[in-house]
């Protein structure tokens, strides 16, 4: 037996470190792992809080941000490679106009 | 005991994986810590029961999007990171921020012992329930979300679409 608190404190370390990437790193790329880092956490607290309510709803929810998440990262990493075809640069503080 | 003991230990290859994802400075460094985080989370969601999920996080997030991020950072040949001293606010107010906000979930979560405790598989998300519940009581989202996977996928080719490759317009030389 575990508590489910022990469970939402892993979800919101993993959290914790999806925003501190977010805010400290400069590739590009990187800051893309650091959502897809804070989404996992919200998914296991999801998981978590389904277990404790004895309710399927949130498997489901599961489900879907992970469709979201798969169709974000298809998009994003389009504007990904569009920033660098015209930027040839990764750094996010290199990139800080929307016109070239 | 056992469910406690593989909590613990995948856990802490969990955010030993989340702190290697911030500590490395190459992308493909980054990306593989964040492989071992989700392969160690679906073990967590495996001993929570939910098997159709742990499958999933394997085969879409550990497989599909995992190789989706090497595919772009082998594309356009990321190199190591380099140091700037961007944003100072971030790290000003950010940091502390995150750590207060984490510190404070924390504190909540340990100082409440009503929320209960959690057998081994407690809930099994078997394949055949989740699908019920998919094509019955979540239809409708099901329906918008093939959707948005159809307007991702449309977006993601014209965004990557390379302007020379199409035809060039006509243009009138007099």
């Amino acid at each position: 037996m575990v508590p489910v608190s022990y469970y939402l404190m892993l979800s919101g370390i993993l959290f914790a470190c999806g925003v501190v990437g977010f805010l400290i790193k400069r590739n590009i790329i990187t800051i893309f792992m650091s959502i897809e880092l804070m989404l996992n956490g919200v998914n296991l607290s999801f998981v978590a809080f389904a277990a404790h309510w004895q309710k399927l709803s949130g498997q489901v929810f599961v489900f879907f941000v992970m469709v979201v998440a798969a169709a974000e990262a298809a998009v994003g990493l389009a504007i990904i490679i569009a920033v660098f075809r015209t930027r040839e640069t990764l750094n996010v503080d290199q990139v800080n106009l929307l016109k070239l | 005991m056992l469910h406690l003991v593989l909590f613990l230990v995948f856990g802490a290859i969990c955010v030993a994986g989340a702190i290697n994802l911030l500590a490395q400075t190459h992308p493909i460094s980054s990306a593989l810590s964040l492989v071992v985080v989700m392969a160690s989370l679906a073990v967590e969601y495996l001993l929570l029961g939910a098997e159709f999920v742990a499958a999933v996080q394997v085969i879409v997030y550990a497989g599909a999007v995992m190789v989706l991020f090497v595919f772009v950072i082998m594309l356009l040949n990321a190199g190591a990171e380099e140091r700037t001293k961007g944003s100072h606010v971030a790290l000003v107010l950010g940091v502390p921020g995150v750590l207060a906000g984490g510190l404070l979930v924390a504190w909540t979560l340990l100082k409440r012992s009503d929320t209960g405790m959690v057998a081994l598989g407690s809930l099994p998300g078997y394949p055949k329930t989740i699908g019920w519940l998919l094509f019955h009581e979540f239809l409708l989202p099901f329906e918008v979300t093939s959707i948005l996977v159809l307007i991702a996928i449309m977006g993601a080719v014209v965004l990557a679409n390379r302007p020379d490759v199409l035809p060039p317009p006509e243009t009138k030389e007099n």
